[in-house]
């Protein structure tokens, strides 16, 4: 079992999503259990399902300078960029440690493959349009390229693109360059947006409901897709107030590459490191988020490893019956509503879940819950069989 | 930035002509043109057989060149922790989505589907390998073949183990050739681990300035048009032609806008 880590600071986290623009439109929402799914009026094609849209993105072009970077995904990440002040903050805390001191560690399954997607509706000749022809975005690291040049940041810049995972991962991977002294502060970023290939490709896979999803609900049927935009600053320490990452564990299933692991091998190995790594025990965890995508498998294999680990006085939920499933974004907007709950203490409710399945029943949060919580994880599984939880902490010391 | 120290204990690689790392330090350091003869594709004994005809290009060399990286090393499979690493992910697959999502959407193919993730190779590594090991997929445009070498050097000594790097990128098709060009494949792993005490092959430290990267003069022509024609292979080569010339070296390798990974290698 991995060593107990020092817990690093989280200085500032915002996001953007279909639950609305920064925290307090996130924290309304959450309170006022009101869903950001809507009917499907993204795709021309028609397709039946419920999609978790950011309004406006199609009338708020990037500013000229970034004009290279102009695609659906780096609008939603300047959309994020700019919530709560989060650029301001992050410019600040890039001079304060000096530009070399500070990673950028992006996060995205879909990077901009929405742009290539237009690229090849309007084809000219075999050729892609004249707008489009930039391999600024046709790349995996179109999100990294566009903050970097927003940001000046110097230290590492990295995409990690794990699917489902992957915006969970790269709070893991800024905790290990800050232990080894290679940083003192990283500016994480997960960004997702609706395309073509998500949701006709899940829709290939028969894993997308008709309509919104109902996590752990006996009916459910599927996700629903949404789009996101998360970041957070973390740094090596910050305010006694300020949340902790204390803990991250990461695993691979070995199974299969779309669907989790029968007893849910992986889920448990990531839990186990984050607990370890956190130096708690499962009975010190007041609330999981958990993956909670509404597939059958997902939430079944989830379940039964959440019964097996945890006391019954765990409160867990889903959140994706209000954002549905942001995938490269998911790890990241559902860090940013745990730390929601663990700032206003209260556990978010399952939206959507009406008929509990009898085993994530007894620890699952159906109706908001009023909670004082000081210690929460976050689960993020994907594709691939990517697995990473993450455990925060109230603040130092929490 | 501090130095991580670091010892290399098992090399893959796959190209054209070039089926392996010892066919590969012999073109670097004799001239040995490609062999004529090699295998057209790689074929990892490790996948079973259907998989190893069905399975996407970036699956086969990815998992190719990291189990003769393991068995170079002599570390299992399953024990290794992993940093898969690709420029442009699977480009022929891109194509293929983005052409049926222009034409007909509802007849994409769940397969070709799910194997269009980025972590596509992880996974079915992961897999054939039986790995619950933690890995990780990224990319850096054309700087993602240094700054997985220092995500793996990273891992490696946070984590105080071995990490299996695996960086690679396979041909461009259609209209991608105009904006993502790549024209041939290209892969290589490294078992990396912390060199705790024990004399360094590599000792790597980032920094935020641009670099000097170049191609090393007297790389041999058929190597040369792979680094051209293969993001990858021209991120790689230059640190593969110092190990396979061996003694001492210094170089820079490309690690971002700005970025350079300063490399002290004592092969």
């Amino acid at each position: 079992m991995p060593e107990p880590i020092r817990p690093i600071a989280i200085t500032a986290h915002t996001a953007v999503s279909a639950l609305g623009n920064g925290l307090a439109e996130h924290l309304a929402s959450l309170r006022e259990r009101r869903s950001g799914l809507r009917e499907n009026d993204f795709t021309e094609e028609a397709l039946a399902c419920a999609i978790g849209r950011v309004d406006g993105l199609e009338s708020r072009p990037l500013p000229e300078p970034y004009a290279a970077y102009e695609c659906r995904n780096n609008r939603l990440a300047w959309a994020g960029l700019n919530a709560d002040g989060f650029l301001a903050t992050a410019r600040e805390a890039i001079e304060r440690h000096g530009a070399d001191r500070v990673a950028l560690l992006v996060a995205t399954s879909t990077s901009s493959i929405g742009a290539t997607e237009e690229a090849y509706a309007r084809l000219d000749a075999s050729e892609m349009p004249a707008d489009l022809r930039r391999s600024e975005v046709h790349t995996p690291h179109s999100l990294g390229l566009f903050l970097e040049r927003v940001l000046g940041t110097r230290g590492p810049c990295l995409t990690t693109a794990t699917a489902c995972s992957s915006s969970a991962k790269i709070f893991a991977k800024a905790e290990r360059l800050i232990r080894l002294g290679l940083i003192d502060a990283a500016v994480l970023a997960g960004v997702d947006s609706l395309c073509g290939s998500v949701l006709f490709g899940f829709n290939s896979l028969e894993l997308v409901a008709p309509q919104a999803c109902r996590p752990f609900d006996a009916r459910r049927c599927g996700i629903s897709i949404g789009e996101a935009a998360g970041f957070a600053l973390v740094e090596r320490d910050g305010p006694a107030r300020a949340p902790r990452l204390i803990g991250w564990g990461e695993s691979s299933d070995a199974h299969h590459m779309s669907t989790p692991h029968p007893e849910g091998l992986g889920a448990r190995l990531a839990l186990e490191g984050a607990l370890a790594r956190a130096g708690i025990a499962a009975a010190d965890v007041d609330y999981i988020n958990l993956h909670g995508t509404a597939t059958p498998k997902n939430d079944e294999v989830e379940g039964a490893v959440v019964a097996a680990s945890f006391p019954e006085s765990v409160r867990a939920s889903s959140s994706k019956g209000w954002s549905g499933h942001t995938l490269g974004a998911a790890g990241i907007l559902e860090a940013v509503i745990t730390l929601l709950a663990i700032e206003h203490g209260f556990v978010p409710g399952t939206l959507n879940c009406e008929q509990p399945d009898a085993l994530a029943a007894p620890r699952l949060a159906l109706d908001n819950e009023a909670r004082e919580i000081r210690i929460a994880l976050s689960n993020s599984f994907g594709f691939g069989g990517s697995n990473c939880t993450l455990a925060f902490a109230r603040g130092a010391g929490a | 930035m501090s130095a991580l120290e670091l010892c290399i204990e098992g090399i893959g690689f796959w190209a054209p002509g070039y089926p392996d790392w010892n066919a590969a330090r012999a073109g670097l350091r004799d001239g040995t043109p490609a062999d004529p003869a090699a295998p057209a594709k790689p074929s990892p004994a490790m996948l079973p057989p259907a998989e190893r005809r069905r399975a996407p290009q970036p699956v086969l060399l990815a998992c190719e060149v990291a189990a003769q990286a393991c068995a170079a090393s002599g570390h299992a499979p399953d024990s290794l922790a992993s940093v898969f690493a690709s420029t442009h992910g699977d480009l022929i697959i891109t194509d293929y989505m983005c052409s049926t999502l222009a034409s007909a959407p509802r007849e994409l193919s769940p397969i070709r589907f799910h194997n269009s993730v980025h972590n596509a190779p992880a996974g079915y590594w992961t897999i054939a390998a039986h790995c619950h090991i933690a890995s990780t997929s990224v990319s850096s445009w054309h700087a993602s073949f240094a700054t997985a070498l220092f995500e793996a050097a990273v891992e490696a000594c946070a984590e105080n183990a071995p990490v299996l790097l695996v960086a690679y990128d396979t041909e461009s098709t259609g209209p991608l050739l105009a904006v993502s060009p790549a024209t041939s494949i290209f892969g290589v792993a490294m078992v990396v681990a912390p060199a705790a005490g024990r004399a360094p092959t590599l000792r790597l430290a980032l920094r935020g300035e641009a670099s000097e990267a170049s191609l090393p003069v007297g790389l041999p022509s058929d190597l040369a048009s792979l680094a051209a024609g293969n993001p990858m292979a021209a991120g790689a080569l230059p640190l593969l032609f110092a190990l396979a010339a061996g003694g001492k070296a210094r170089l820079q390798l490309v690690a971002g806008l700005p970025g350079t990974l300063d490399v002290e290698l004592d092969a």
